[in-house]
C-alpha cells in the first residue's frame, strides 16, 4: 500500500494510506476525534489538505478506502462508475478539481453530465479543500430534479417535509399538526410521519390517515411512514396505500447491516412500491422517484462500522447507495446524532454544507434536517444560519415541524415559519404543482404570500370528522 | 417614546390561527400565529425558555448530597462512584468514558466485601438530565423497595456521576450483582427536561450491549408514573431472575397497554 507524505518547512508528515489523508484533512469535528482518525495538530491537518490537493482523482479508483471484496458499497461505487462521464475530469488532481468546479466551465449542464463519473470519495475529498462559500456556490449550480406527484428540486424552489409526529401516534394529534402545516403552506416534499409504533396494523392506520387527507383535499404531494423497510414491504403486500418507501442508510455494508438492510433489500422495496404505480408526475427518464432516504454523519461510527474512515467520507458513500435507487428525496439529519459526533453549531453548520454539496455533486436530491439536540452546543440561531446558507445553496427541502419542536423524537429542527422565512427572504417557491394548489385553496395569495386563514376556511370546515371530534 | 403609528398596535400585527381548538389533541406547538410570516415574540420567548430548562438539565451538576440524604432517609446505604469522564464537557464528547469507572471508584468497589451476593443492585446515574434524577430517583426508589421480593439482597444504592447506561455493567460486575437496575437521566426534550429512564440488566458485565437490557422510559409525573414504573420494573426483574436473562429475549408482558406506550418513547437511531 502506498504511503503519502507532505513536507511543510522542515517537518515531513506521513499518512499511512488514502483514507488517513482524507481523515486528517477533514475540518475538526468531535466524531473524528472519537474515532481516533482526526489530525493531531492544526499543521498536520493543513499538511494533509496540501497532500490531498496533489492526489489525482484517478487514485480514488485505484486505492479503495474499503476493499471491494469485503464491502458491497465499495463494489457498488466501482461497478457503477461511469468512465465516459469521468473522462472529462480524469486528468485532474483533487486541488484542480476544486478549481474546475468553481470555474465557469463547470456550468449546470456540465456538472450534471459529469456526476455519474464522480465517486463519493472524490466528492468528499474535494469538499475538504473547499470553504463554506465554495460548497454553497458549487451546490447551487448542481440541479437535481425528481418527481412523484409534484416536481421537486427546480432552481429557485425549496420544498418542505411536513413532519406531524406525535409521541403515541394519536390520529387526531397527527391530523392537527398536519393541518397546521398545510395551512402554513408546508408539505410539498412529503408528508412524512416518524411512527412511535412498530405494529403493522397501527402503521396501516397511519397510511390510511395521510392518504385520506391527501385525497380529501386533492393535495399534489406524497406520503411516507418512516418505519423499517421490511415493515413497508409487508404493508405494501397487505394493500397499504404506500407512496414512498423510507429507509435510513449509511456508507458501509456493515453499518447498513446494523440497520437491518442491504442494497438488494432496498431494490426489492423499490420494485414493490413502483408496482403500485401511485405517482402522477413523471421525471426526465419517464419514471417516478419513489424512495426517501435519511442519512447523517456519524451513523457508521455509532454502529462501529467506519473502518478508519472519517465520518464525512462515510456519509458521502451513503449518497452512492441513495443515487443507485433514484430517490425522490434524501435527507441528511445533520445534528440529530449528538455532540460526540458534531459538537457545536460550527461543526453542525459545516457538516450540513458538506453533505448538501456532496449529495448534489453526485446527483442526489439532498435536503437537510437542520437540527440539534439539547446536549449539543447549539441553538435556534445556529439553525437560522445553517438553513439560510443551505437555502442559498439551493437546498432541495427542509423539515417543517410545528414550532420547530418535535415532541416525538425530542429534538429541535425547523418550523413552518422557518420555511416561510426562507421563501420570503430568498424569493424561493414551493413545488409548482403544490403552489398552484395553495393558491386554489386560498392559503397563498396571487403574489405568492401565505395569507391569513379565516374561520370558515374550506380545510377547517371539511376535515374528516373523526379526526376533529373529541374522544 | 417612538412615533408609532396610531393605527397599528402590536396585537393587530399578529395574525392568530383560527384552529387553536386543535391544541387539545397534541402538545405540538401548533396554531402559534404569526407576525408577517414569523413567530410572535411570546412564542420565541416560550421556546427559548424551554430550551434553557433543557440546557440546565444537561449542564447543572447533580446535588449528590441532597440525593444521598433522601436515599438514606429511606433506610438504604449508599456508595458514590465516578466514571472516567472528569467533567461534563468530556462526558459529552466521550460516551465511552462515561461507560467505565474511574480507577479509584473501581478499586473502592472491588474492596467492598459483600456479606452475601447482591440479587438486585440499584444504581442512580446523572446521565443527561440531573434534573430527572434530582426529582424522580428517590420517590421511584421508595415505590420500588416495597415491591421487591423480601428474600432478595439489595445491597447499597450506588450513586454514579458522569454516568452512561453501561456504567451499571461495570459496577454490577465489581460488586458481583446478579442483576442491576440503572436509574438514569434521559436526554432532555424541549417539553420533557426531567425524564428518567430505567435499564435492567441481568448478569451485568463489561461488553454488554443495549440488546441485553430492558428499558423503561419517560418516568416522570407527566409520563409514566412512579408506581407504574416500579411495578413494571419489579415484574421484569422477577422474570429476569426466573429466566436468567434480560434484553430482547425478555418480553415485557406486565401490561400490554403500557408497553405500547413505552416503546413509543424510545429514540430511534437517525
Amino acid at each position: 500500500m502506498m504511503t503519502y507524505r507532505y513536507s511543510v518547512g522542515v517537518q515531513t508528515y506521513q499518512f499511512a494510506d488514502l483514507k488517513a489523508v482524507l481523515a486528517k484533512a477533514t475540518p475538526a469535528r468531535s466524531g473524528d476525534y472519537l474515532a481516533g482518525v482526526a489530525a493531531d495538530t492544526y499543521a498536520e491537518r493543513m499538511a494533509a489538505r496540501m497532500c490531498l490537493a496533489e492526489i489525482p482523482l484517478k487514485r480514488f479508483l485505484e486505492e479503495l478506502i474499503i476493499p471491494y471484496e469485503t464491502d458491497e458499497v465499495s463494489r457498488l461505487i466501482v461497478d457503477t462508475h461511469d468512465k465516459k462521464a469521468f473522462a472529462e475530469i480524469s486528468h485532474l488532481t483533487v486541488g484542480d478539481f476544486r478549481d474546475w468546479l468553481l470555474s465557469d466551465i463547470a456550468d449546470s449542464a456540465t456538472l450534471k453530465r459529469v456526476a455519474p463519473g464522480v465517486t463519493p470519495e472524490m466528492a468528499a475529498a474535494v469538499s475538504k479543500l473547499m470553504r463554506n462559500q465554495d460548497l454553497i456556490l458549487v451546490a447551487k449550480k448542481c440541479h437535481v430534479t425528481t418527481s412523484f406527484r409534484n416536481t421537486i428540486g427546480l432552481p429557485g424552489h425549496i420544498s418542505v417535509r411536513l413532519q406531524p409526529n406525535h409521541p403515541t401516534d394519536d390520529m387526531r394529534g397527527i391530523a392537527a399538526s398536519m393541518l397546521d402545516g398545510l395551512l402554513y403552506g408546508a408539505g410539498d416534499a412529503v408528508i412524512g410521519i416518524n411512527p412511535a409504533t412498530d405494529s403493522l396494523p397501527a402503521l396501516m392506520d397511519l397510511y390510511y390517515l395521510v392518504d385520506e387527507v391527501i385525497n380529501q383535499y386533492e393535495i399534489p404531494t406524497q406520503s411516507c411512514i418512516l418505519t423499517h423497510v421490511t415493515n413497508q414491504i409487508q404493508l405494501i403486500e397487505k394493500g397499504a396505500p404506500v407512496d414512498l418507501v423510507f429507509q435510513s442508510i449509511a456508507g458501509t455494508e456493515k453499518a447498513n447491516k446494523s440497520f437491518g438492510i442491504n442494497i438488494a433489500l432496498l431494490k426489492e422495496a423499490q420494485s414493490a412500491v413502483l408496482s403500485l404505480n401511485r405517482g402522477t408526475v413523471k421525471n426526465e427518464s419517464g419514471s417516478h422517484n419513489v424512495m426517501y432516504f435519511e442519512t447523517g454523519q456519524g451513523s457508521a461510527l455509532s454502529a462501529n462500522a467506519n473502518f478508519g474512515l472519517d465520518q464525512q467520507t462515510c456519509e458521502a458513500r451513503a449518497y452512492a447507495v441513495a443515487r443507485h435507487l433514484s430517490p425522490l428525496l434524501t435527507n441528511t439529519v445533520v445534528g440529530f446524532i449528538g455532540p460526540e459526533y458534531l459538537y457545536d453549531g460550527k461543526q453542525i453548520i459545516r457538516a450540513g454544507l458538506e453533505d448538501h454539496f456532496c449529495g448534489k455533486l453526485l446527483g442526489v436530491p439532498l435536503g437537510c434536517d437542520v437540527c440539534y439536540t439539547n446536549h449539543a452546543e447549539a441553538d435556534q440561531d445556529d439553525m437560522d444560519t445553517l438553513m439560510t446558507l443551505l437555502a442559498t445553496a439551493g437546498l432541495t427541502f427542509i423539515m417543517g415541524i410545528p414550532g420547530a419542536d418535535d415532541i416525538m423524537l425530542n429534538y429541535q429542527t425547523t418550523s413552518f415559519h422557518d420555511a416561510l422565512y426562507l421563501r420570503k427572504v430568498l424569493g424561493l417557491k414551493a413545488a409548482p404543482e403544490f403552489e398552484a394548489w395553495l393558491k386554489k385553496m386560498h392559503i397563498m395569495d396571487t403574489s405568492g404570500q401565505v395569507q391569513p386563514i379565516a374561520d370558515a376556511h374550506h380545510m377547517l370546515q371539511n376535515m374528516p370528522k373523526h379526526l376533529l371530534s373529541a374522544a | 417614546m417612538s412615533n408609532k403609528p396610531d393605527n397599528i398596535t402590536p396585537i393587530e400585527a399578529i395574525s392568530a390561527d383560527p384552529w387553536a381548538q386543535l391544541k387539545s389533541f397534541t402538545r405540538a406547538r401548533i396554531a402559534l400565529g404569526r407576525v408577517g410570516s414569523s413567530l410572535p415574540t411570546r412564542e420565541v420567548l416560550d421556546f427559548s425558555l424551554s430550551h434553557a430548562m433543557a440546557r440546565d438539565a444537561v449542564h447543572l451538576a447533580l446535588d449528590i448530597d441532597a440525593l444521598e440524604a433522601d436515599i438514606k432517609s429511606q433506610g438504604c446505604s449508599t456508595v458514590r462512584v465516578k466514571s472516567m469522564a472528569p467533567d461534563r464537557a468530556s462526558y459529552l464528547l466521550r460516551p465511552d468514558w462515561g461507560r467505565r469507572l474511574s480507577e479509584k471508584s473501581l478499586t473502592d468497589l472491588n474492596n467492598m466485601n459483600q456479606a452475601r451476593p447482591i440479587d438486585f443492585l440499584i444504581v442512580v446515574g446523572d446521565g443527561l438530565s440531573s434534573l430527572a434524577v434530582a426529582r424522580h430517583a428517590a420517590p421511584l426508589l421508595e415505590e420500588m423497595r416495597h415491591l421487591l421480593p423480601k428474600g432478595w439482597h439489595i445491597g447499597p444504592v450506588v450513586i454514579a456521576s458522569q454516568a452512561r447506561v453501561a456504567l451499571g455493567d461495570e459496577i454490577g460486575q465489581a460488586l458481583g450483582a446478579r442483576m442491576v437496575a440503572m436509574l438514569i437521566g434521559e436526554r432532555p426534550g424541549l417539553s420533557s427536561p426531567d425524564s428518567l429512564g430505567i435499564y435492567l440488566t441481568y448478569n451485568p458485565k463489561l461488553g454488554l450491549s443495549d440488546a441485553d437490557r430492558n428499558c423503561i422510559s419517560n418516568v416522570r409525573p407527566e409520563g409514566l408514573q412512579y408506581a407504574a414504573a416500579a411495578k413494571k420494573l419489579v415484574w421484569l426483574a422477577k422474570e429476569a431472575m426466573r429466566l436468567k436473562l434480560s434484553g430482547v429475549a425478555l418480553k415485557d408482558e406486565s401490561d400490554v397497554q403500557e408497553i405500547a406506550q413505552q416503546s413509543t418513547l424510545e429514540l430511534p437511531k437517525p
